[in-house]
């Protein structure tokens, strides 16, 4: 197939639309810079009426909001999911590593839960305390100014509360809790857990004239029509643009390598163009890598050459190991003094208004590293599933399970808002052995090579898990509630979800001073190909109890600084 | 153009020149088929519609499983003044859900085959054709599953799922919603828990907690910020 060349050339081409990408474009582009933007799915604009799913009511759907056609149920704003037709991924051995991609302009931070969390400064240096892992070559005062900067544009509500690991910010107002999170933080208090305020990516007050303030509907996941929500899009390449930013942005392009001249110096991309599925190439000084994790690690890979037979900026041999996603585990509590609720809107915001940060010290312990935990319940909008097994319940009541008749009405009435969950959501030590790598036997749709996974979790992560049941059955309790459901057991691996669950995979292009155990440098930089950088969570040594969005919108900006004065000093 | 030329041009368009669609619009009545697809108007990618264009298309119920389902929705909801079966388009949704999970095809089809058969048996009538107090009989044998069992016989399953579905079509639409009472999906101003509603649960805001939550005068205000990260405005 012959590649069509662009006639046009770019100071910066960045390679994916999410988080990174997105804030990528915006530094460079208000810097006068001109930059390709070039995204694999189709555009999408929050506030397009033609995509909207934002208030729409069940019965605005024949499925009545079922997750047969997108993961999260088919109001949520992500156009991907687990399994995606025509781009597979494959499997080692007995790996059971699940991969969520959302394939548009935002990717996923269209429909993610904005949580919004700065690694602290034990965060950065993990192996410090534990002996386990690497320790980042930065540290928190190096990302500090940045994350202000992030707080400052994007907007996070939250609260200051002085704790050593989990650093103040510049925050807009807390929402005030829900009722079941005013039970949790009693629960919680009782057992001497910490409650604080949520911090989330929305706009509980307004920031700047061109975005929207909250107003409540618990919608973030369909992303906010207002901009009053963190969407890459909305908040970053829109704004990017509307400020006579030279952005052009090339979607539905699916980059397949980088493409180097005879110096090892990278001179753009070739990308799959989906609508005629011809091959495109584009030239830029510098490229930059925001696919995310392991799209990033897959197109280096991919990117073989006489000079990089293992693929570009992999003379460590480290692209795609380390790779890490978050622990994971849910509880549902059902808490009977909230049965017969009385009724008002307490939509709130899309998602918890309260959440536990770690609270504990391993010395302690028998597992390193900690967890925060998230609340949701409360009387949200019905949705397919509302009804199913109506009066379950009723067993814990001491009567009657199951029936037919208008009987049925009132159990839905009566148990209504009267179920909650809580989730753990904790950090997993970075190995070697977990990885992704190409599958040499497999490409996609787009005759492009695909990933197969190699993730098992160990003794560490499943001691976590089981400490994290231990916690929820004991605010349960102090709540008054009953536990839903068994304990999951050893066999169970304590009720650990599979890895990639949590959609927080990250490692795969890992920071470090030594090119020989380091993908890239404390700029995110290839240590082997100056002009690449890596601005997804693909360089992050360790992932933290925390999110990884607000640390992936830091670093970027940082990076996208440091390439400003690169080119600068014409270093690059 | 029309409304209805520009159904066509959106279905033909998304479906090319599909044979299953020309079928489709062939055979049923185009107000019908227009009722149907213009009645759902969220975001949906063009894929996404065309997947639904086609299965609102197909037909997987015959006219007398249909009939069948609405007398069994009726039986475990029977209409109140709240809202009813045909209120909440219940069976258009478990019609439209069976073809949507391919998984509930045979389970459906094969217990309302068994439904007949079983009352035959005892009966010598259909399902339909019985009394209510004989469909009743049927339904006190199998709508109490064991709620520590691990696993059920079909026929509990068969009425378990259906009583899913039943519940789940009545409470997603918009005479159930109104009945459960759901109050959101509108714009709002969350301002916490109203007071009687904390008086009852015996539960209280602490003031340290409050003096960090939204003050609804002044979210539209632009946010500012001392040095140290206070809020002053």
């Amino acid at each position: 197939m012959q590649i069509i060349e662009s006639q046009k050339s770019y100071d910066v081409i960045i390679v994916g639309s999410g988080a990174g990408g997105g804030m990528a474009t915006k530094v460079l582009a208000d810097a006068g810079l001109k930059v390709a933007v070039v995204e694999a799915g189709p555009f999408f604009d929050p506030a397009d009426e033609k995509t909207r799913t934002q208030l729409k009511w069940p019965y605005e759907s024949p499925r009545r909001g079922a997750g047969t056609q997108r993961d999260f149920g088919e109001f949520d704003m992500a156009y991907g999911g687990w399994e995606i037709e025509g781009e597979p991924y494959n499997q080692i051995g007995d790996s059971k590593f699940d991969w969520f991609r959302s394939i548009m302009l935002g990717g996923r931070t269209n429909h993610w839960g904005r949580i919004s969390l700065r690694f602290g400064p034990k965060d950065f240096k993990g192996k410090d305390k534990d002996g386990l892992g690497d320790n980042w070559p930065i540290g928190y005062e190096d990302v500090k100014p940045y994350y202000d900067k992030v707080d400052k544009l994007i907007g996070v509500f939250g609260s200051n509360e002085k704790r050593e690991n989990d650093p103040d910010g510049f925050f807009l107002p807390a929402p005030k809790p829900r009722l079941h999170e005013l039970y949790y933080i009693k629960g919680a208090k009782k057992s001497n857990v910490d409650v604080i305020p949520s911090r989330l990516s929305i706009l509980t007050k307004r920031i700047n004239n061109e975005r929207g303030v909250c107003f409540y509907c618990r919608q973030c996941n369909r992303s906010c029509s207002v901009y009053a929500d963190f969407s890459s899009g909305s908040c970053l390449i829109f704004p990017a643009q509307k400020n006579g930013g030279q952005v052009d942005l090339y979607v539905n392009s699916m980059v397949s390598e980088v493409t180097i001249d005879d110096n090892g110096k990278a001179t753009g991309v070739n990308y799959i163009n989906k609508e005629d599925r011809k091959q495109y190439s584009l030239k830029a000084k510098v490229v930059i890598l925001a696919a995310s994790a392991c799209s990033s690690a897959r197109i280096l890979l991919n990117s073989k050459s006489e000079k990089f037979p293992n693929g570009l900026g992999n003379s460590s041999g480290l692209i795609g190991k380390y790779l890490h996603d978050s622990t994971g585990t849910d509880r549902m509590f059902f808490i009977p003094e909230m049965m017969h609720r009385k009724r008002y809107n307490e939509d709130g915001v899309g998602g918890l208004h309260v959440y536990s940060p770690w609270w504990l010290d391993n010395k302690k312990l028998d597992f390193p590293r900690g967890y925060h935990i998230e609340v949701w319940g409360g009387m949200g909008m019905p949705g397919y599933s509302t009804g199913f097994n109506p009066n379950y319940l009723n067993k814990y009541l001491g009567e009657k399970v199951g029936g037919y008749g208008n009987g049925l009405r009132e159990d839905v009435k009566k148990f209504y808002g009267s179920v909650m969950g809580v989730s753990g959501r904790g950090e997993s030590i970075a190995m070697k052995d977990n990885y992704c790598e190409i599958d040499p036997t497999t490409v996609d749709e787009w005759g492009i090579p695909v990933l197969r996974f190699n993730y098992h979790w160990t003794d560490h992560e499943r001691k976590q898990a089981r400490h994290m049941h231990d916690t929820f059955e004991e605010i349960c309790h102090n709540m008054g509630g009953i536990v839903l459901g068994d304990k999951p057991t050893k066999e169970q691996d304590y009720g650990l979800l599979n890895p990639g669950r949590i959609i927080h995979e990250v490692g795969t292009t890992r920071m470090g001073s030594d090119p020989k155990t380091s993908v890239v440098n404390e700029f995110e930089q290839l240590h082997d190909v100056k002009n690449v950088f890596v601005v997804d969570a693909g360089p992050f040594v360790s992932q933290a109890d925390k999110n990884p969005t607000w640390t992936i919108l830091a670093l970027a900006w940082r990076t996208s600084d440091y390439i400003i004065e690169e080119l600068k000093k014409q270093n690059l | 153009m029309d409304r209805r030329e520009s159904f066509k041009t959106m279905l033909l368009g998304s479906l090319g020149a599909g044979l299953a669609l020309q079928s489709c619009v062939e055979n049923t009545p185009p107000e019908v088929v227009e009722e149907a697809i213009w009645k759902y108007t969220y975001g949906r990618t063009p894929k996404e519609q065309e997947f639904d264009e086609k299965l609102l298309c197909e037909e997987f119920f015959e006219e007398d499983e249909l009939q069948q389902i609405e007398t069994l929705a009726n039986l475990i909801l029977p209409p109140t003044e709240a809202g009813s079966i045909a209120d909440a388009n219940v069976v258009p949704f478990i019609e439209f859900m069976a073809k949507d999970v391919p998984e509930f095809q045979t389970k459906i089809k094969g217990g309302l085959v068994w439904l007949d058969i079983y009352c035959n048996a005892k009966y010598q009538l259909t399902f339909r054709s019985c009394t209510e107090e004989q469909q009743k009989q049927v339904l006190d044998m199998i709508a109490w599953p064991d709620p520590e069992a691990k696993e059920h016989p079909h026929e509990v399953a068969f009425f378990s799922l259906m009583r899913n579905l039943v519940l789940t079509g009545y409470f997603t639409s918009e005479v159930g919603i109104k009945e459960l009472g759901y109050k959101g999906n509108t714009p709002n101003n969350w301002d916490g828990v109203p007071q009687d509603v904390l008086d009852d649960h015996g539960l209280s805001y602490d003031p340290e907690w409050l003096a960090k939550c939204v003050d609804p005068n002044t979210r539209g205000e632009i946010a500012q910020w001392d040095e140290e990260g206070n809020l002053i405005s």
